[in-house]
């Protein structure tokens, strides 16, 4: 695998090898000195044209952790700023030789043309509403924890998906791994054709109660001057997950920042059926995972498990 | 009226030619046997017995093998002049559709400034007559500014030479407008050629809506867009009894408006550009917007067939490329960002022998038919290679395979549909208005040698 481009591209063996991937970082995760020397010496450039809180500072964050040199460029105050094109800004990027690029991007397609434009492994970390791989990873990978499979799991996915990258990823990600979606949000805010990806659809939330994982999404307030949605309150008081419609034995999934009392209630959210700070620790191993595959994984190291080569090495450990 | 009264080429020397043995088909002539053409003074002086014809001074090329059809006439043509010089001009997009094997053009006037006035006419009709290798017409704006608020000063307009009007590019979206304009249309005359699109369904939209726009997230253009504006123009052309012709079909949905006007008698006629007829929006899977984004978009198998289908039963009565030239930084940004428009003069015959006759979707000669058949919509006489005619002779290697884009480009941008295609057929050389406009460089290097 020379870049992460979309979920589209993996097959369920590669999602499996990176999550086994992440497993193994999850254990250096819990010892006291969280760093391995992996990719010592050589360089990733994050590269951010959009607000991010999560997904940038968990790349960031796992790239230190490799002991990478990083490089974090926001557009705001960046040289994009003077009106510098897309293809001009990875050129210049380029000439410090990274050898990976993590973009994310307000438009489709972005990390995928800059693939062709630079030596770099590219990391999509979200192409406008198309794809956000490293999400539906984490996702996958928290799941997989809670559930050892996903095999036969009915989930739903709630809220604005037609907005969504989280859901097209998602989608296609459990459907990989085996699970059953329900796709779930007002007519206005379901792409038409979204069934064709392999899904249910439902325009109202009778039936929820099969699904086994709820994931809910961020339900954006623009969206009701431009009349997806009449209000807030009507789409709270028709979609909201609260716990009153979550049962008990219902996991509890979204990929943030959530809207209290909007797309979830504050007790939903707070409930120990939640996994959302579950996805956020998780969000750091496995994008330690995805750039150890892109950067080491293809060096002759064997997936984690398989040999004693594979296992990370904490530093000041002899090898 | 004749493409050289109507619209302007620059001057040049007659052609005095012999297609020695050249495969003639003409289907609106009744045409298809094999000949020596003979053109001489720009003219098409005969149609002889095979290797009968006098050479007399004139030159000889060996054709036995090769295909004379009349040259093409392609209604919608972006040359980009006045003020995007950079993508393309008259001398280019010129010679671009000289290399297509066209014989005549019409060009679109969404340029910077728009073509809005006779003084604009005036100045690109002087262009033409300097540098046009063949015969170009320009369109006038029917809204000031393409404003789509006040009619432009169409009377005026007609008589400083413009063939017709257009606010190609945008829609007029204003109903009230549209009626004055087709009402006015009983006075200056003139075709009015419309990109049927509403923007209050399509806005935004990148790209068809239906499936791949949900798995790719892009935002859809849906066919009702373009279908619902269709049918409203078509019953104010009704009401009015006025004329329009309506630009690149893409919907099924259209088709059908078109096909049920013309039943109940509106004056309606249409196109369709080749890339809607050989691609669908499964391309867009690439996200590549050099070949695959346009407005209006790529869409479905289904829409494909029924374009087919009008192309076949005649609602739809002529091919146009809508050849749209952009530069690569326009097109090197991601698929929504990117200028929309492909060109496609240089390879429009080749793409759709090699995607629809080859494979037996339609026979060659209604092919050749609709090529031309965007001449009779501005009142202009359709090219012909019946003796006694202007000249205007497209020469095709039906069996050359090329790969579109190897050797460059005519046009001075290269955002075309078929870059990279190898294509199954190519045009030689063209005679355009009774003069040589265009030889491929090692066809006339075989004809020296």
């Amino acid at each position: 695998m020379k870049h992460l481009l979309s979920i589209e591209q993996l097959s369920r063996e590669e999602i499996e090898a990176i999550l086994d991937r992440a497993e193994s970082f999850a254990e250096v995760g819990r010892r006291d000195i969280k760093k391995v020397p992996t990719l010592r010496g050589r360089t990733v450039v994050s590269l951010f044209y959009e607000s991010s809180t999560r997904t940038s500072s968990s790349f960031d964050l796992a790239a230190k952790r490799l002991s990478a040199d990083l490089v974090s460029v926001k557009a705001a105050g960046s040289s994009v700023d003077k009106g510098e094109s897309l293809k001009d800004t990875i050129a210049t990027l380029s000439a410090y030789d990274p050898a990976a690029i993590v973009i994310r991007h307000p438009y489709a397609g972005a990390a995928q043309m800059v693939a062709g434009w630079t030596a770099a492994a590219v990391v999509n970390a979200g192409d406008g509403k198309h794809e956000h791989p490293s999400q539906a990873l984490l996702d996958v990978y928290t799941l997989r924890r809670r559930l050892g499979s996903l095999e036969g799991v009915r989930i739903w996915i709630v809220g604005d998906v037609l907005h969504s990258r989280v859901a097209r990823s998602n989608l296609i990600a459990f459907n990989r791994m085996g699970a059953e979606v329900t796709v779930c949000g007002p007519p206005t805010l379901i792409p038409r054709g979204i069934e064709e990806l392999g899904c249910e659809v439902s325009y109202s939330l009778d039936g929820i109660e099969e699904a086994e994982v709820v994931y809910a999404l961020r339900m954006q307030k623009e969206r009701m001057s431009e009349s997806f949605v009449p209000s807030l309150r009507e789409y709270a008081a028709n979609f909201q997950i609260d716990s009153r419609r979550l049962n008990p034995r219902q996991l509890l999934m979204h990929p943030g920042p959530v809207n209290r009392g909007v797309e979830l209630s504050g007790e939903a959210i707070d409930s120990p059926q939640s996994l959302i700070t579950e996805q956020v620790a998780a969000g750091l191993v496995v994008r330690m995972a995805i750039l150890f595959e892109l950067l080491a994984g293809s060096e002759g190291q064997t997936p984690a498990g398989e040999g004693e080569a594979s296992k990370p090495t904490p530093i000041g450990t002899p090898a | 009226m004749s493409l050289t009264d109507a619209l302007d080429v620059r001057a040049g020397e007659a052609a005095h030619l012999i297609l020695r043995r050249a495969t003639v088909l003409d289907p609106v002539a009744g045409i298809d046997s094999v000949h020596d053409v003979v053109v001489r003074d720009g003219k098409i002086a005969a149609l002889a017995s095979p290797g009968e014809a006098d050479g007399d001074g004139a030159e000889v090329v060996e054709a036995e093998g090769l295909h004379a059809f009349p040259a093409f006439f392609d209604p919608h043509v972006h040359l980009r002049t006045p003020g995007h010089e950079h993508k393309e001009d008259v001398e280019t997009g010129t010679r671009a559709a000289a290399a297509g094997g066209y014989c005549g053009i019409l060009a679109m006037a969404n340029t910077e400034p728009s073509v809005s006035t006779a003084a604009d006419i005036t100045a690109l009709r002087e262009q033409a007559q300097a540098a046009a290798s063949v015969p170009v017409g320009f369109l006038a704006t029917v809204t000031k500014e393409m404003k789509g608020e006040e009619l432009t000063e169409m009377v005026e307009l007609r008589e400083a030479g413009a063939v017709g009007f257009t606010d190609d590019g945008l829609p007029i979206t204003n109903a009230g407008v549209m009626r004055r304009a087709l009402q006015y249309q009983h006075l200056c005359g003139g075709n009015i050629a419309l990109h049927e699109e509403d923007p209050a369904l399509s806005g935004g939209g990148a790209m068809h809506e239906g499936p791949v726009s949900a798995a790719l997230g892009l935002a859809g253009v849906p066919s009702v867009s373009e279908s619902t504006m269709v049918a409203r123009d078509a019953a104010l052309a009704g009401y009015e009894r006025a004329r329009i012709h309506v630009q690149h079909l893409s919907a099924a949905e259209s088709v059908e408006v078109v096909r049920a006007a013309k039943a109940a008698g509106v004056q309606i006629s249409a196109e369709a550009s080749p890339h809607h007829l050989c691609l669908t929006d499964d391309a867009v899977r690439t996200l590549d917007p050099h070949r695959f984004k346009m407005n209006p978009p790529l869409r479905e198998e289904r829409d494909r067939q029924a374009l087919i289908d009008g192309l076949r039963d005649g609602t739809i009565e002529c091919i146009a490329t809508d050849h749209a030239p952009h530069q690569p930084e326009e097109k090197d940004v991601p698929f929504e960002q990117a200028a929309m428009g492909v060109t496609g003069l240089e390879t429009a015959f080749a793409a759709l022998h090699t995607e629809l006759v080859l494979p037996g979707v339609i026979d060659l000669a209604l092919l050749i038919e609709r090529m031309g058949g965007g001449a009779a919509p501005f009142d202009l006489e359709r090219p012909t290679l019946a003796p006694g005619s202007e000249a205007n002779v497209a020469l095709c290697d039906l069996g050359a395979e090329w790969t579109v884009g190897e050797d460059g480009y005519e046009s001075r941008s290269a955002n075309s549909w078929c870059a990279g295609k190898t294509l199954t057929g190519r045009v030689l050389m063209t005679v355009a208005a009774g003069q040589v406009a265009y030889r491929l460089r090692s066809f006339s290097l075989g004809v020296a040698a």
